[in-house]
Parts: C-alpha cells; structure tokens; sequence
C-alpha cells in the first residue's frame, strides 16, 4: 500500500529577536556568532502560545488542505521536547481541538529534535498496516536556551503538522529507513527548566554519525544517489550542521537551499525538518523528489525518500506557507524576550 | 472558575458551537437552551460558527484581571460574528494602535489562562487579524 502526506500545515509565532540583541546583553561579538552559527534572528512564542497552540494551528491547516473529515483520523501524535504539561499529553488537546476526538488513539512523543519525524514513522505503520485510515503528526515546540548559552541565539519557536494516509496523497513516502544509539550530547533533567549539552561532542558523534549514516543508510536501502534528488533537508540546529552534512554526502547548495529556514527563524527543534519539508512542499512540482533527514539529540537520525504527486497543485494555495509566517514579524528587545519566554519568575 | 466547570465547556471554547434556532434561523452563541425570539416554538440545534467576523467596538486593558497581568496593555473587544452572534473576546496579534471598529477578525487557538505553575492550563478562542494566506 502507499503511503504519504495527504496535507500539511505550519506555525511560526511572530515575534523575534535578532542575535545583535542577545549578544549585547551577554558582551558576546554578534557578528561572529553570526557567521559561526550563520543564524540571524529566531523566532518565539508569544505569552499566550505554547506547543499545544502551535499544534492546533498548524493541524488545522493541514486539515484544510486535506480536505478530510477530522473524526476519520485514528491516530494522533505530538513530538515536542516543550510539552505545556509535565503529566497529561499535549495530544488530547489536539485531538479536542480539531474534532478528531473521542475515537482515536493519542500519544505525545519526545525524542529532542525528531520526535516529529518519529510521529511520522508511527503513523505509516498504522496507516501501512490498515489499523487506521489518518493520522495526525506533529513536530512542534518552544525551544528555551539558558540565558547566555550559546542555545539561547537559537533556541526557537515553531511547529508542522502532516495528515499521513493511503489516498489522495499530495506527496509519497517511499521509504525511511532510522539510525539510533545512546549519545549523550544534549539533555534536560526532569524539573530542570533549561537543557545542557556536550559542547563541540554535538558535533561528530552526534549529528553528523547519525546524519551521514541514516541518509546513506536509505539512499543504499532504495538505490538513489544525491542526484536523483530535487531537493534535501537536513535538522538545521545552526545553518552550518546542514550545509557540512549536505556537502560530505554529495548534495549541492540549490538542493538544501529551500529547506534552510534556520538562518531567518533559528533552530525550531521538533519543528525543525518538519518545516524545511513544508517549506519545500509550498514550491515543489510534481515528480520532484525530497530526501529528509531529520536528526535528535541523544541520539537518532530519521530519514525519508518522499516523491510529490500531481495532486499538490490543486490542493495547495488555500492554506498559510511557511513564506506567510516568516514574512509576519515584530522585533522585540531582550527584556520582552525575557518576558515572552518566562525567563523571570513573577510572584504571584 | 475549576477545572470540571472548564471542562464541561470545552467544545463551545475550543471552537465555537453555538445554536440555530430553526423556527427563525438565528444564531446564537453561547449556546441556550430556547430562542428569546420565538419561545415555545424554538427548535434549537447545534451548529459550528465560523470563526470569522468584525470588531464592533474595543477598549484597550490597562488594569487587568488576576491572572491576564502579565499581558497588559491588551485589548478586549466585542465581535459580531459573520454568521450573526456577537461575543467579547481578546484580539491578539494586533498592535494597540492598529486596533480599529470594523476591523476583520478570525478565530485563533491560544492560553486563556492558567491557574498558577502548578494548576491546569485552560485554552480557548480569541481573534487576530486574518492571516495574509498567499
Ligand atoms: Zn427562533
């Protein structure tokens, strides 16, 4: 049976906060830390935004575009590392939220920076094996940095939502194939509000071991060379992890361009890949060919063979692209950052 | 207002039902339980509002509420919904100044309220500006 992407939708909050910005509060060279992590700006949740809003918005366009009846999804997954609720899954609001509840299962999913993608991988095996008829996946989140650490000029806000199914698909998925192992290069204790990391150890053992080796892992398991790709997205922690992964696999700047959006809103997280794929689906034609590989701290690699169907064209155009989001802005300073993100405990 | 209470309404917050009332064909939300125009003969039925309409008048928070300090200045604003009902609801995404009667507005999912760190997040509608979509 195929499977793939019957539609899809994104969140990008408004706010954002340019790194000259937070490198001023810190004394750190702004223009350096630029072109180190060749990251702009990034964009953040409003006080009254969470995962779960993020989620809703994005489901609701991808449902739009889908065309499909929500009580007839089966299955709904949430990947986030920033949950609103430590106890009581970011999915059942979903599920409320869009009428896809009662009859349905649900699950929220963490796994750092792929818990998207891995919702995906969930829901082709049920759609695959007939269990279920859609379902809803979800990457999004509202990333925290600790202020000062070199996190906080990425750590950003923003989600994807994909209806996977058999029929009336908008693009196929022809294959994934998954690498993962215990790395420990980024973790947040339970109760901890901010995340720690390896420093450089992210790097080479993390994500680009995982990377390199799920992509060429899919790329021999379907018998495709880089070539036989229009376009790639990689996990855009920084803009310089993906270009490096590109490069040492033999994939070309015009292949990953579209897909770079950490550069003008930062690195999203679960929403990461997530949106770059959206992003590439809002200009793709039919026939063009995607190779996705999604990458989270801890550490795995998801990658995907995704080919787009004759159907895009008719059933995109009604729904907000990733361009609409990123071109609404409002700039705001470090001290309303400070309160957007909570980064203060008001008394109550 | 507790979480049980909050619960119960779930469907009319996060998004809107309300009633049609068949006899006369308005609409009503929040929900009720008989048509004040036609009374006996009401024969209400529940129907899903589109989140679409236009702000009716505004007024910008400056002193806020428990629980709604930490948004201000915000504004709070009656919408008449395309499809008739009038309800008050927070406009977001929306400078203050930029505010106007007659502004076109549309649902949007976000946190109405939480009860302290520890307590339950309540989410529900509020209404933005549309989106520019293309
Ligand atoms: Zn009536």
């Amino acid at each position: 049976m195929k499977v793939g992407i019957c539609g899809y939708g994104v969140y990008i909050p408004r706010f954002r906060i340019r790194v000259e910005e937070i490198a001023a509060i810190w004394g750190g060279d702004a223009e350096g830390i630029k072109r180190g992590l060749q990251v702009q700006e990034k964009a953040i949740a409003g006080l009254d935004e969470d995962t779960a809003t993020i989620a809703v918005e994005a489901s609701r366009s991808a449902l739009a575009m889908a065309g499909i009846d929500p009580a007839d999804i089966g299955a709904v997954y949430v990947g986030s590392e920033s949950h609103p609720y430590a106890v009581k899954p970011t999915a059942t609001i979903l599920g409320d939220a869009i009428e896809a509840s009662p009859v349905m299962t649900a699950a929220d999913y963490e796994f750092a920076c792929k818990a998207g993608t891995a919702a995906i991988q969930t829901c082709m095996g049920l759609v695959g094996s007939g269990m279920i008829r859609y379902g809803l996946a979800v990457g999004a989140d509202t990333a925290q940095g600790a202020p000062g650490d070199t996190l906080e000029y990425t750590a950003a806000s923003g989600g994807a939502a994909y209806i996977i199914g058999s029929t009336e698909l908008i693009a196929e998925i022809e294959a994934t194939y998954s690498v993962t192992t215990d790395t420990p290069d980024f973790w947040r204790r339970e109760g901890e509000p901010y995340p720690r990391h390896g420093g450089r150890f992210t790097g080479s053992p993390a994500y680009f071991k995982h990377v390199l080796s799920a992509t060429t892992g899919l790329l021999k398991k379907t018998n495709l060379s880089p070539g036989d790709f229009d376009y790639a997205v990689f996990h855009q922690p920084n803009g310089k992890f993906p270009r490096t992964a590109a490069k040492n696999l033999g994939f070309t700047k015009e292949q990953i361009e579209c897909g770079l959006l950490v550069e003008r809103i930062g690195n999203t997280y679960s929403g990461a890949t997530m949106l770059g794929l959206a992003r590439v689906l809002d200009e793709a034609k039919p026939g063009d060919r995607i190779l996705v590989t999604a990458f989270g701290s801890g550490a795995g690699s998801d990658s995907f063979s995704i080919t787009v169907t004759d159907k895009i064209t008719e059933k995109r155009g009604e729904t907000p692209t990733v361009e609409d989001y990123i071109r609404e802005k409002k700039y705001v300073d470090y001290g309303t950052y400070v309160k957007l993100r909570r980064k203060i405990v008001v008394p109550s | 207002m507790g979480a049980p209470r909050f619960w119960r309404n779930t469907k009319s917050r996060y998004n809107l039902y309300g009633v049609r009332c068949g006899t006369c064909e308005k609409n009503y939300f929040p929900p009720r339980k008989i048509c004040p125009s036609c009374r006996r003969a009401s024969k209400l039925e529940s129907v899903k509002l589109k989140a679409s309409g236009e702000v009716v008048t505004y007024t910008i928070i400056h002193s806020a509420p428990e629980g709604f300090e930490n948004q201000t200045p915000y504004i709070m604003a009656i919408v008449k919904l395309s499809e008739g009902p009038m309800l008050t609801t927070q406009i977001v995404d929306c400078e203050i100044e930029d505010a106007s009667i007659g502004m076109p507005v549309e649902g949007v999912f976000r946190k109405i309220n939480e009860s302290g760190r520890d307590g339950p997040i309540y989410y529900g509608m509020k209404f933005r500006p549309p989106r520019s979509s293309n």
